[in-house]
């Protein structure tokens, strides 16, 4: 992989794109541009880490991989007990959570874009429909599974299933789901020159053998091959300025000297994750902006949605070995419907997931100690596990704000993560536990233990599209609404945050979006 | 640098301590690790006494029967590295003191139940919490813990694709419908 940049651009030269961010949304966005022959300067705030660099030490990948700038929690949500400086375990580093995510790619169902339609007016909620529906994003996912060789589409076979997969699988039989291997961005045969999965089970840590797709092994060096893209690591942007008339103009930002510097930009993207992208906007207030760019609506930073997520660990008289192999080795749909049966709106899945010793003792039961807790870990190499990911409800005081008493390295204020469950998450959370557990019993588990939310992986809809201004931040294309030149590119342009793991639709967003703002450069509309 | 001074560090280090143990277990998972059955882990902050202290008052905050001394040593060791902050080594060596002080002078001579009592009174504090995050982290990773609880940790690129990743016998097969097959290529890209 070559991360040469084949072309440098002036700090002056407003004809480009800056992209911020070089994850799933920044990194495809750019990639999508430069193919335009559309001049783009990515600017990613973490180093470049490539594959040979990267850790089977659960504690050093961490360390080297995630964003670890200070941020701050309140709310009743158990994660601002347990870790309460570290809401969310998502990157700084170039290609961003991709480098961390499981490559576990589902479509949004079409009935979950209708959410606020379908669900009703759940009290405590701020539902509301996309303004633009599956078969909008449908031409696009096909795009992206093809792009990310994602199993069990086109032809492509299943990844070979661990044993984690195998204990899920035999439980699910037993109650009657469906359970598979899943559709994963991992290659299950060598192909696009990237070898195929070698079961090694660090696809938290960094993918070594690059069977994994991220932006770092695709997206990014297809961009800078181009000659059209320059990316710039160690590039903390501080502020997006603007001019009278309240168009964009560049971006200001920290270099890696800790010097501040101003790129002039045309059109600036921004795809820093759900917590830091709603952060700029706030951090970018001025006089004709005072609440922050983009945010006339009141809406930047709030509806933060992170999935009702738990786990199911569960421990049997033979060993299992759950370390081995992918993270994510079987997913059970069967939950993800809504059936207000159920006694909740929307649905979840049920994903295997696991952590080496280092984390689980972290994870398992942050704050526990004593033989309740050693217990499990004595059971360690007898442990199954599974994730449960669901649909939350978006609640407008649930929410990113600026902690102006606590600053990041360079003075800035940090982000404060608000999260209240909402009384549907709590009822999701405690089926999905009775049916984990259950399917656990089913394949014969001695032992059950439910395990309560990690950092968030998946945050979203900090900056949510809506079909009027002012119900959220930007329109279908993740165009802001209040400035034509400005737009969103990441998670947080999710209006609700669907059962399924974000980064598929994230990607594909990022596609359809890098054709829009194509056609409108061509227009001169921007 | 005056003499003062040096005599000062000579004086630090050699009010430093030592863990020193024999491997309890003959045929346990770090014994086939550990070049001999004794062991030693020196500390630089620590005497002796305070240094047993925290090794125990970790065995009685993540109590693993079987599992060798000289992995909860690591734990210590990682306190003393921690406690080159005069902060933290003013609030571990006052929490030891406090723990003697409770006991009528050494809190090691209390038997189990009594030292337990005493752990579960200071649960929550400062000094709890401090040896807690040491331990929770330090306890659990290293190569001897990784014996000990049967985590194989990173192997080589090869992964373990040809190293049992599927080898449970005691379940059914899945059919290769749900799973998938074993790519021809055996060696790594």
């Amino acid at each position: 992989m070559d991360y040469t940049n084949q072309r440098t651009f002036g700090h002056d030269d407003d004809g480009v794109v800056v992209v911020i961010g070089s994850g799933a949304g920044g990194g495809t966005l750019a990639n999508g541009l430069a193919q335009q022959g559309i001049k783009v300067v990515l600017l990613e705030a973490g180093g470049l880490h490539s594959r040979t660099d990267f850790h089977t030490d659960e504690w050093r990948a961490y360390e080297q991989l995630s964003w670890l700038d200070p941020r701050t929690t309140s709310g009743s949500w158990r994660v601002a007990q347990d870790f309460p400086n570290l809401p969310a375990w998502i990157c700084k580093t170039v290609g961003g959570s991709t480098t961390h995510w499981s490559a576990c790619s589902l479509r949004i169902q079409p009935h979950e874009f209708q959410a606020r339609t379908r669900y009703g007016d759940l009290e405590g909620a701020t539902l509301l429909d996309w303004p633009i529906g599956y078969d909008d994003l449908a031409p696009y996912y096909d795009r992206t599974e093809k792009r990310l060789n994602v199993t069990r589409t086109n032809d492509i076979p299943g990844l070979p299933g661990n044993n984690n997969f195998k204990v899920m699988y035999t439980g699910a039989q037993k109650l009657g789901y469906e359970c598979n291997t899943g559709r994963m961005a991992i290659n299950s045969r060598e192909m696009d020159g990237r070898g195929h999965c070698q079961q090694r089970g660090f696809c938290f840590q960094g993918c070594r053998s690059g069977a994994k797709w991220s932006t770092l092994n695709t997206e990014i060096p297809e961009a800078l091959a181009t000659g059209n893209c320059e990316m710039r690591t160690h590039a903390h942007v501080a502020e997006i300025t603007h001019d009278a008339s309240g168009k964009v103009t560049g971006v200001s930002y920290f270099d890696g000297n800790g010097e501040m510097r101003h790129q002039k930009a045309r059109v600036v993207a921004v795809a820093g994750n759900s917590i830091e992208t709603p952060r700029l906007l706030l951090n970018s207030a001025s006089g004709q902006f005072p609440d922050g760019l983009a945010n006339g609506s009141g809406h930047v930073g709030k509806h933060y949605m992170r999935h009702m997520t738990g786990s199911v660990y569960a421990a049997f008289e033979q060993p299992v070995h759950m370390y081995r192999g992918t993270v994510m080795a079987g997913i059970i749909p069967d939950e993800a419907r809504h059936d207000e049966g159920r006694g909740f709106a929307g649905g979840y899945e049920m994903e295997t997931i696991a952590l080496g010793l280092p984390l689980a003792a972290a994870f398992l039961n942050p704050g526990a100690w004593g033989r309740d807790f050693t217990r499990m870990i004595d059971q360690y190499d007898h442990l199954a596990a599974m994730w449960l990911v669901g649909e939350d409800m978006p609640r407008d005081t649930n929410r990113i704000t600026l902690n102006h008493d606590v600053r990041d390295q360079h003075g800035l204020p940090v982000a404060n993560v608000h999260y209240d469950d909402h009384d549907n998450d709590i009822a999701m959370r405690n089926h999905a536990y009775q049916q984990g557990s259950d399917v656990y019993r089913a394949a014969g588990a001695t032992d059950i233990y439910e395990v309560p939310p990690y950092p968030s992986t998946h945050n979203l809809g900090t900056c949510r599209m809506s079909e009027k201004p002012e119900d959220g931040v930007c329109n279908g294309f993740g165009q802001t609404h209040e400035v034509s030149n400005l737009f969103i590119s990441d998670g947080s342009q999710f209006t609700t945050s669907a059962a399924e793991n974000p980064t598929l639709t994230i990607i594909a967003m990022a596609m359809r979006q890098a054709e829009h703002i194509g056609q409108q450069m061509k227009a001169q509309a921007i | 640098m005056t003499h003062t001074s040096l005599s000062r560090r000579v004086f630090l280090k050699t009010s430093g301590g030592a863990l020193v143990g024999t491997l309890a277990f003959t045929n346990g998972a770090v014994a086939m690790l550990a070049p001999s059955r004794s062991w030693a882990v020196t500390t630089e902050q620590f005497d002796d006494h305070q240094a047993r202290t925290l090794l125990t008052f970790t065995r009685h905050l993540l109590p693993h029967d079987t599992l060798e001394d000289a992995v909860y040593a690591l734990v210590v060791k990682d306190l003393d590295r921690q406690a080159a902050d005069a902060q933290v080594r003013q609030q571990l060596t006052d929490g030891i003191a406090t723990l003697d002080r409770k006991a009528n002078g050494n809190w090691l001579s209390l038997d189990e139940d009594d030292r337990q009592t005493q752990v579960e009174a200071v649960a929550g504090s400062p000094f709890f919490k401090t040896v807690h995050g040491s331990a929770i982290v330090a306890l659990y990773n290293n190569p001897l813990a990784f014996a000990h609880f049967g985590y194989g940790g990173g192997v080589d690129d090869a992964g373990y694709l040809h190293r049992g990743f599927s080898d449970i016998d005691w379940l059914p097969e899945p059919p290769i419908a749900v799973s998938g097959t074993i790519p021809n290529d055996a060696a790594p890209v």
